[in-house]
C-alpha cells in the first residue's frame, strides 16, 4: 500500500507542475480584469519554442543546461508577446475576451503545429531538462523520493505559489493589478493606467504559460506532439476560479485535480482490474465540476469586472 | 507638495459626444475658500464639465488657469498634482480592497511619480506596499477634520454614508487643496446629508469647494456663489444669497416649477390593501419583515417613510409576488395575494414602479414600444392568436408617448438609451395605462431632476384622484410629506407608527425613522 501511495505522488506532484504553472499566470490575468482562454494555445507555443532551441543547438553536460534554460527564456518571451498580442486585440480593440481568446488558441496552438512540421517533423525527442535531486533532502526516507527528487522547473513551480502571492497582496503593482481587474473606473479616477496594468499582467501570465508549456515539452515529456498540451490550458483557466483568484487556492486545485489523474494511472500501473479505470480516468473532470459547484461564491472575492474592457469616456 | 490653489479659472470649455454637445463654451472662475455650487438637471453637463477638470476627459476647446498658469490635464494623475480632488457621484472605491490598501493605490502611483527620490528607495517602495505609513495618514486626516473611518474595513461592507467619508479621506491624503463633490447627498439619508452639510461648512474655512447638486436647500445651506448649467451652457453666474430658491428653480429647469402638493382632504374609500402580521425574509435569510401591519385605502396615498435597510425594499417585492411570505396575511381589495404568482398578482390590478428602475422597470435593449406593453403583451389588442400585432403597440406607444411627455427621438429606440427621468415615465405610463387598482410607488424620483420629479408627482396625485391606493416607498421626507395623506414610519421591519396628514413635520419623521417611538 505505501508503495502504492509513493507512486501516487510521484506521478502526481510533476503532472500538477504544468497545470500550477499556467494557472498562476492566469490568476494574475484575471485579477487585472482578463480572461485568456487562449492559454492552451500559449502553452503549445512555449512548449514548441523551448524546445526548439535545445533540439537546434543541442550540446551536453553544462552547455545543455544553458541551452535548455536559454529554451525556457525564450518559451517565457514568446508567451509574453502573445500575451500582449491577445492585449492589443482586447485592450486597445477592446473585442469580446471569451472570442478572442478561443481565437487566440486556435492560432498558437495552429502556429506551433505548423512551425514544428517545418523546423523539426517526425517525432524526435530532446534529452531535456532531467530531474534534480536535492542533496541529503532525497535520501530521506518516503517524502524525499516524492518531493525531493524532482525536476527543477517542478520546484520552481512549487516556489511560484508564495511569490505570486506576494506579487498580487504585497507590492502596489498587486494592488494595481487587483484593483484594475474590480473596479478600472476607481483605479483610473486616482490616476492609474487600467491599459497598462493589463498589458504587463497578461504579459507575466502568459509568460507563465509559456514557461508551463515548456515545462511538458523539455522536462515532462521530452517531446513535442500536436496534443501535447492535451486541454491542460483549459483545465488551468476553470482551476482560476476553483482557487477563487487566490495562488494557495489555485495550488489545492492543481494538485486535487493531478492527483486524481495521479490515481488513475497508479491504478492501472498496479492493475487493479476489477475496477474499470475508464471511472477513474473520468474522475479528475467530475471533482472539478463538483468542486465549483460547492465553492464558495462570495461577490466580494474576485475580480468583479473579470472579462469586461474598460473605456474612461465610454458613457455608462 | 502642491502650492495652495488661490483661484481656478476655466475659459470656453467645449466637450462634445457622439451626438450631443455635452459642455458649450462654458466659462468659470473659483477663489480660495470659495464654494460654488453648480446646479442644473440632468444631462446638463456638469459631471462633464467636472470630469474635464479632473483630466478624466479631455476638452475639445477652452483652457484651465490654476492661479493664473494656464494646465493641462492628461489624466486625474495631473490633477491630483495640483491640488484638485474630486467625489464621484459614483464612488470610485474598489469594493473588496480595505480603506487602506484603497488609499495606497492612488498614493502608490504619485510618489512612484516623484521626482529626487533615489533608485533604491524607488526600488524598495516598488517592492513593498508600505500599508502602515498609509494607515497613518488615514489616522491623522479623520482626526483633523472629524471624519470617522476605519482604516482596516473592506469597503464593501461600509454603508454609503461611511463611503463617502472614505472618499473625502481619500482625496484628502491625496493632498486635495480644491475639493469637487459631485452631488454627495444623492445616496444619503437626511440625517448623514445633515452631517456632511455640516463638514463641508468646516472643511470651507481651509479648502476650496465646487459641489454639484440639484437639491436647492442644500445649494441654498452650503453655498456662496452659484452657477447653473442648462443644456450643456452656462445661463447663469451669481451670489446664492441674492437669490432664492424658487429664482433657482426657475433658471434651472427654465420654466416656473412648482412641485405639487397633496391639499384635498377627499375622504378615503374603501381598504384596497391589507397587510396584517407580515414575516417575509431578506437576502441572507433573517426576518427583515417582523409582523408588519398596514392598510392603504382607495384614493389614498400611504408614505412609508424609512431610512432604506428597515425591509422597505422586502415590503414591495413581497407585496408583488417577487419574494415569498413567511406567514401573514395580504389582501387586494379582498382577494388573498399571499402565495400568488407576480403574474397572478398583476392580474389582480397591482401596479409596481420598482426602486432599480433600469433592472427590474425595463429591459433596456428592447425597445420604448415594447416596454410599454411587457404585462400586456400576451393579450388582445397587443397579441392575437400568440401573434405579435405591431401596428397595435405602435400606436399605443405613440398616446403614450403624446399623454406621459416622453421625449425620445421615436418610441423604436431602446429604452435603456433614455434618460432616468423618461426612463420613469415609460414605467408609470405602463402601470397607469393598465388601469391598476393599486400602486406602489419605490423611490420614484430619485436622482431625476425637477422637471421630472415635478411631472411624475402630478402623475400620482391623479391616479390617486382617480381612486387607486398607492404606497409610495421613499426616502425623501418632502416627499412623502407633499403627496401622502397619512404617512407610516418603518423602522426595523415593523411599522413604528402612522400620522396623518399635515401631523408629520420633517424633525418628527427624521426621530421616528432612527427609531424613537413617541414624541
Amino acid at each position: 500500500m505505501l508503495d502504492f501511495i509513493i507512486l501516487f505522488l510521484t506521478v502526481g506532484i510533476p503532472l500538477s507542475s504544468a497545470l500550477l504553472l499556467a494557472s498562476l499566470g492566469e490568476t494574475v490575468n484575471q485579477r487585472s480584469g482578463v480572461f485568456n482562454l487562449g492559454c492552451e494555445g500559449i502553452m503549445s507555443m512555449g512548449a514548441f519554442v523551448g524546445m526548439l532551441i535545445p533540439f537546434l543547438v543541442g550540446g551536453s553536460g553544462k552547455v545543455a543546461w544553458y541551452v535548455n534554460l536559454s529554451g525556457l527564456v525564450a518559451a517565457a518571451a514568446v508567451g509574453a508577446l502573445l500575451g500582449l498580442l491577445f492585449g492589443v486585440v482586447v485592450i486597445r480593440f477592446s473585442a469580446p475576451q471569451g472570442i478572442a481568446g478561443i481565437g487566440m488558441q486556435l492560432f498558437a496552438t495552429g502556429l506551433a503545429g505548423s512551425l514544428y512540421r517545418h523546423f523539426i517533423g517526425g517525432a524526435q525527442g530532446v534529452a531535456g531538462i532531467d530531474a534534480l535531486p536535492i542533496p541529503f533532502l532525497c535520501d530521506l526516507p518516503i517524502v524525499g523520493k516524492m518531493f525531493f527528487s524532482c525536476n527543477p522547473m517542478v520546484y520552481f513551480a512549487f516556489l511560484m505559489v508564495p511569490v505570486v502571492h506576494y506579487l498580487l497582496f504585497k507590492t502596489p503593482w498587486g494592488l494595481r493589478v487587483r484593483a484594475c481587474g474590480t473596479m478600472p473606473r476607481a483605479a483610473d479616477s486616482m490616476g492609474i493606467d487600467v491599459s497598462r496594468t493589463r498589458y504587463q499582467a497578461l504579459a507575466f501570465g502568459s509568460a507563465m504559460a509559456g514557461l508551463a508549456g515548456a515545462y511538458l515539452s523539455v522536462c515532462y515529456a521530452k517531446i513535442f506532439t500536436d496534443t501535447l498540451i492535451g486541454g491542460r490550458g483549459f483545465i488551468a483557466v476553470a482551476l482560476v476560479y476553483f482557487g477563487r483568484w487566490s495562488p494557495v487556492g489555485v495550488l489545492g486545485g492543481a494538485l486535487l485535480f493531478s492527483l486524481a489523474q495521479a490515481l488513475q494511472l497508479a491504478v492501472q500501473a498496479y492493475g487493479f482490474s476489477s475496477f474499470p479505470y475508464e471511472f477513474l480516468v473520468m474522475l479528475p473532470y467530475i471533482l472539478v465540476v463538483v468542486v465549483l459547484v460547492f465553492v464558495g461564491k462570495s461577490k466580494h472575492v474576485g475580480p468583479a469586472m473579470l472579462g469586461k474592457a474598460f473605456n474612461r469616456e465610454m458613457r455608462t | 507638495m502642491s502650492t495652495p490653489i488661490t483661484s481656478l479659472r476655466i475659459e470656453h470649455i467645449t466637450k462634445r459626444f457622439p451626438g450631443i454637445v455635452a459642455c458649450s463654451d462654458i466659462s468659470l472662475s473659483v477663489g480660495k475658500g470659495e464654494v460654488l455650487a453648480l446646479v442644473g438637471e440632468n444631462g446638463a453637463g456638469k459631471t462633464t464639465l467636472m470630469n474635464i477638470l479632473m483630466g478624466l476627459y479631455t476638452p475639445d476647446e477652452g483652457k484651465i488657469y490654476i492661479n493664473n498658469k494656464e494646465v493641462v490635464f492628461k489624466s486625474p494623475g495631473d490633477a491630483f498634482a495640483c491640488g484638485i480632488g474630486m467625489v464621484h457621484q459614483q464612488y470610485m472605491l474598489v469594493p473588496n480592497l480595505t480603506v487602506t490598501e484603497n488609499i495606497a493605490l492612488g498614493l502608490s502611483k504619485m510618489k512612484t511619480d516623484g521626482k529626487g527620490e533615489g533608485r533604491l528607495a524607488r526600488l524598495k517602495r516598488a517592492a513593498k506596499l508600505d500599508l502602515d505609513a498609509v494607515r497613518r495618514q488615514i489616522v491623522a486626516i479623520s482626526g483633523h477634520y472629524g471624519l470617522a473611518v476605519d482604516p482596516d474595513a473592506a469597503i464593501w461592507q461600509l454603508s454609503v454614508g461611511e463611503q463617502q467619508r472614505v472618499e473625502l479621506v481619500k482625496t484628502l491624503c491625496f493632498g486635495a487643496k480644491f475639493l469637487i463633490l459631485d452631488e454627495p447627498t444623492s445616496a444619503l439619508t437626511p440625517q448623514e446629508t445633515d452631517e456632511l452639510i455640516a463638514l463641508l461648512k468646516r472643511m470651507s474655512a481651509e479648502l476650496s469647494i465646487i459641489f454639484i447638486s440639484h437639491k436647492l436647500a442644500e445649494v441654498k445651506a452650503l453655498s456662496n456663489k452659484v452657477a447653473i448649467l442648462r443644456g450643456g451652457k452656462l445661463v447663469f453666474r451669481g451670489n446664492t444669497a441674492d437669490h432664492s430658491a424658487a429664482d433657482i428653480a426657475a433658471l434651472m429647469t427654465g420654466h416656473e416649477v412648482y412641485l405639487p402638493v397633496n391639499q384635498s382632504s377627499r375622504k378615503p374609500g374603501e381598504p384596497m390593501l391589507e397587510v396584517s402580521n407580515l414575516f417575509v425574509r431578506g437576502d441572507r435569510g433573517n426576518m427583515v419583515l417582523n409582523k408588519l401591519n398596514l392598510t392603504v385605502r382607495a384614493g389614498e396615498i400611504v408614505g412609508l417613510a424609512g431610512v432604506s435597510g428597515n425591509g422597505q425594499r422586502e415590503l414591495a417585492e413581497a407585496l408583488t409576488g417577487l419574494r415569498p411570505i413567511d406567514s401573514g396575511e395580504v389582501l387586494l381589495d379582498g382577494v388573498r395575494l399571499t402565495g400568488k404568482s407576480p403574474k397572478q398578482i398583476i392580474a389582480q390590478g397591482m401596479g409596481y414602479v420598482p426602486e432599480e428602475r433600469n433592472v427590474e422597470g425595463i429591459v433596456p435593449s428592447m425597445s420604448i414600444r415594447e416596454n410599454l406593453v411587457l404585462k400586456d403583451i400576451a393579450k388582445p389588442p397587443f397579441s392575437v392568436g400568440g401573434l405579435i400585432r405591431n401596428r397595435k403597440i405602435t400606436e399605443n406607444a405613440d398616446a403614450m408617448r403624446e399623454k406621459f411627455d416622453i421625449r425620445c427621438s421615436g418610441v423604436g429606440v431602446a429604452a435603456g438609451s433614455l434618460s432616468g427621468g423618461n426612463i420613469q415615465k415609460v414605467i408609470l405610463a405602463r402601470e397607469i395605462n393598465r388601469g391598476p387598482k393599486f400602486l406602489i410607488a419605490v423611490y420614484p424620483i430619485r436622482g431625476l431632476d425637477l422637471g421630472a420629479a415635478e411631472f411624475i408627482h402630478k402623475q400620482l396625485l391623479a391616479l390617486r384622484d382617480s381612486g387607486v391606493g398607492i404606497l409610495l416607498i421613499s426616502e425623501e421626507l418632502e416627499e412623502i410629506i407633499n403627496l401622502s395623506d397619512r404617512i407610516a414610519v418603518i423602522f426595523k421591519g415593523q411599522i413604528q407608527r402612522t400620522l396623518g396628514h399635515g401631523e408629520a413635520t420633517q424633525r418628527k419623521l427624521g426621530m421616528m425613522m432612527a427609531g424613537v417611538k413617541e414624541i
